[in-house]
């Protein structure tokens, strides 16, 4: 947490420069964003009236050494762009130039990529009419051309039961030669909802920014406020907290591997990882009722504890779980065609992954050691060590294969923490929130690294909240995954990565 | 092989027996909510002022509770002073229309099934087109499950397929962005007649956690019309199960269990 006092704003080349070259010597951009703040000193502004000055923050982030930076600076209508200079801002540019209507100038891919309208009446970086309405995925993509060239358009709405986005690729026969991704079909406006709380919806848009990280989310949120209350969470729920996440990776890995083995047609463990995914959910519900977790974490605590007969019953079924899981996957590993297919498939290098700073299981899958909960440990990660799960062929694989090792660490770990499960209250109160505060909390989601930045005003009220889900760092990822592939592959290349929608969406 | 068959013999056979035997749910599971006014002190509201989505009304008509606007979350119960509202584990939540949602007064309605000609038509094969409207996919995965060998929705002639056009109706998530607005029109206008709509979860009933912003559409009741409601945020598994099972007259009218002896 800092002051925003501390955190004078600085020249537009000052800023550049310096994230320009962290990012050169191994930094990571976890966030970049806009924002507009209400003048300090300034008590009672309407904090989601947007007119002032646009201010950018970004967040870097030293893994190996666990430490983080923020810096900010003014711009006005535009600004040189920094992608061209450091491609991990290239999706927040053009989150920023839509959302605020400034032109980052240089942008190699400057489009949409949510499609609303900006957030500052009468300013739009594209200067386009706002008599007309803004259609999601119109665009004007990528193409190639030549002879038996073709493109193919897939989406929004998806042959199966999964969410809406727009694939667009440049083929030649079967190989894909550049896909282009076009999202925003989920955009219900939650991160502008979120300016001037905390108040009685918050929790419920962090526990549905995407549903199948209802806990990563409401925990980095919790920790967000918590660090501004200054509040000390209860070591029972810290640990509690602990075993929720991972209960969440755990059947989401499981359901991952489940559906790659579907994907290529081996049925057995893609039917077993079907039904375990649920026997983890259900070990949600057994500790708060719901399966996704949705009313466990609140912030200064959870609302529902484990007793003695709950935590016999935890134990119980995890263990039947963890050697379902095993049996499940270990016969995956022994089908030598399987094998090929997933050795074969949507290989993303070290430097790629590097280059474009992917986050999670894609990241640590091009032997990235990349992982909020040893690099940047929070809770009773700070206390209780999970060794970070590397792989390094960077294919489907490899991304297979470290949620393996996750979920098999993610199980000892549990098992752990119930046998020392600390006595004592799981909720404390939590107090206001410091005024005019800046703070960063990562969480690692089952899919990678959860940021949340909250900026406060003179009210302690939310003055900015910016949320970056792990999809947003990885879709870029999937896109290159995708090069000199068969089109065909496609299913499998994208469950290997199984980004959300929703969570980039917001 | 071997081991295939070794590992198939480890994982057992594990399809529920519902809607024959009463669902194993957990006990901690927010069902349907149970009020009892007469606990309610004179002009208190507090579980009103607490609630995210104001599905709680109280006015002199007494205490509202509106299960298409709920997320089962636990505020209002942990606020009520009195314990008037509590969770009960009750499952069967889905209902044919918008107003039957609202708990209050009167006895609550769960959803009918198809008139017979329908019932004809759809009740052995019903293939819907899932559409996701907005949301936090949290809907969709609790639907996908009861593809699962779990749930075997096959054994009730329920197949979710791929194109609209091999449908006989459609499920609907999400509240509905502006964004997706067109995609399920045209969708919707995809499917041949007569076709069915489906909205399940919070959202797609109400607009759920986003009800009132402009990025969305309050819920898929005000594109095109809704045959059956299953509230939840997301609603469980069951409970989605049991509303689908009702409209094709698969359950007893008010019962738990499945009317007649066999499914499909
Ligand atoms: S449980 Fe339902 S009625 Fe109660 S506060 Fe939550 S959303 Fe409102």
């Amino acid at each position: 947490m800092i002051d925003l006092a501390n955190l004078p704003p600085v020249a537009f080349e000052e800023f550049r420069n310096m994230i320009v070259s962290a990012v050169k010597a191994g930094a990571r951009l976890n966030a970049l964003f806009g924002a507009v703040l209400p003048k300090a000193g300034a008590p009672g502004s309407d904090a989601k009236q947007v007119t002032g000055d646009l201010r950018l923050f970004a967040v870097l982030a030293q893994d190996s050494a666990g430490t983080l930076n923020v810096t900010s600076t003014l711009v006005g209508d535009a600004y040189p762009a920094l992608t061209p200079d450091c491609p991990q801002a290239h999706w927040f540019e053009r989150e920023i130039a839509e959302q605020w209507g400034v032109k980052p100038e240089g942008h190699p891919w400057l489009k949409p990529i949510r499609f609303h309208r900006s957030y500052r009446e009468g300013r739009d970086a594209w200067t386009r009419s706002a008599e007309i309405a803004i259609q999601p995925g119109v665009v004007n993509f990528f193409t190639m051309t030549g002879d038996e060239v073709h493109e193919v358009s897939v989406g929004p709405v998806h042959a199966g039961i999964i969410e809406p986005g727009h694939f667009r690729f440049q083929c030649h026969g079967e190989k894909v030669y550049h896909l282009e991704i076009s999202l925003g079909y989920q955009h219900r406006g939650v991160e502008r909802a979120l300016v001037g709380g905390p108040d009685k919806r918050t929790i419920p848009y962090m526990e549905t920014l995407a549903g199948d990280t209802t806990i990563g989310y409401a925990l980095a949120y919790c920790e967000a406020v918590e660090a501004l209350a200054g509040c000390r969470v209860p070591a029972r729920a810290q640990t509690l907290r602990a075993i929720a996440l991972e209960l969440e990776r755990l059947a989401n890995h499981t359901g991952d591997i489940g559906a790659l083995a579907g994907d290529v047609g081996y049925l057995p463990t893609a039917n077993f990882c079907g039904r375990i995914r649920g026997d983890f959910l259900n070990m949600t519900a057994l500790i708060c009722g719901n399966r996704f977790g949705r009313g466990l974490v609140r912030p200064g605590g959870i609302l529902f504890d484990l007793d003695e007969t709950r935590r016999m019953e935890l134990s119980k079924r995890l263990r039947q779980a963890g050697e379902d899981v095993s049996n499940a996957i270990e016969l995956l590993w022994e089908a030598p065609s399987v094998r090929s297919w997933f050795d074969n498939t949507g290989t993303v290098s070290r430097e790629t992954a590097l280059e474009l700073g992917l986050v999670g299981v894609a990241a640590r899958a091009s032997g990235i050691e990349r992982d909020v909960r040893a690099q940047f440990p929070s809770g009773i990660y700070r206390f209780a060590h999970i060794p970070v799960s590397l792989y390094h062929t960077g294919n489907v694989f490899s991304r297979a294969h470290v949620r393996w090792m996750e979920i098999q660490r993610s199980i000892a770990f549990i098992f752990d923490q119930l046998k020392v499960l600390p006595e004592g209250p799981v909720r404390t109160p939590t107090g206001p929130l410091a005024a005019n505060c800046a703070v960063v909390s990562l969480t690692e989601g089952w899919r990678g690294e959860i940021c949340h930045v909250a900026l406060t005003d003179a009210a302690g009220r939310f003055a900015h909240y910016k949320v970056v889900d792990p999809s947003f760092h990885n879709w870029m990822g999937l896109a290159l995954a995708l090069r000199d592939q068969q089109i065909s592959d496609f299913p499998l290349c994208n469950k290997s990565f199984n980004l959300s929608y929703c969570g980039h969406d917001l | 092989m071997l081991k295939a068959l070794l590992a198939r013999a480890h994982q057992k056979h594990r399809t529920i027996g519902f809607p024959q035997q009463p669902p194993v749910l957990p006990d901690r599971l927010r069902g349907r909510p149970e009020i009892d006014v007469a606990l309610c002190p004179k002009d208190c509201h507090v579980c009103a002022d607490v609630c995210p989505t104001d599905a709680i009304s109280v006015d002199e008509k007494g205490l509202r509770l509106d299960l298409g606007r709920c997320l089962f979350c636990p505020e209002c119960v942990q606020a009520c002073p009195e314990g008037a509202i509590r969770f009960t584990t009750e499952h069967r939540l889905a209902a044919s229309f918008r107003d039957a949602l609202i708990l209050g007064d009167k006895e609550f309605q769960l959803a009918k099934a198809l008139d017979e000609k329908s019932r004809k038509l759809f009740g052995r094969s019903l293939k819907l087109r899932q559409v996701s409207a907005g949301g936090c996919n949290g809907c969709e995965a609790d639907v996908n499950v009861l593809n699962t060998v779990v749930f075997d929705l096959g054994r009730f002639g329920i197949q979710f397929v791929a194109s609209p056009r091999h449908a006989d109706g459609l499920l609907v998530t999400g509240p509905v962005t502006q964004n997706m607005e067109l995609a399920l029109r045209k969708t919707y206008d995809a499917v041949p007649s007569p076709k069915l709509v489906i909205a399940v979860g919070a959202c797609a009933i109400s607009g759920g956690p986003y009800i009132g912003h402009s990025e969305q559409r309050n819920g898929v009741g005000g594109i095109v019309p809704v045959d059956l409601l299953i509230p939840g945020c997301p609603p469980h598994p069951i409970t989605i199960l049991d509303g689908l099972l009702r409209l094709l007259g698969k359950m007893d009218a008010s019962e738990g269990s499945a009317a007649g002896k066999s499914p499909g």
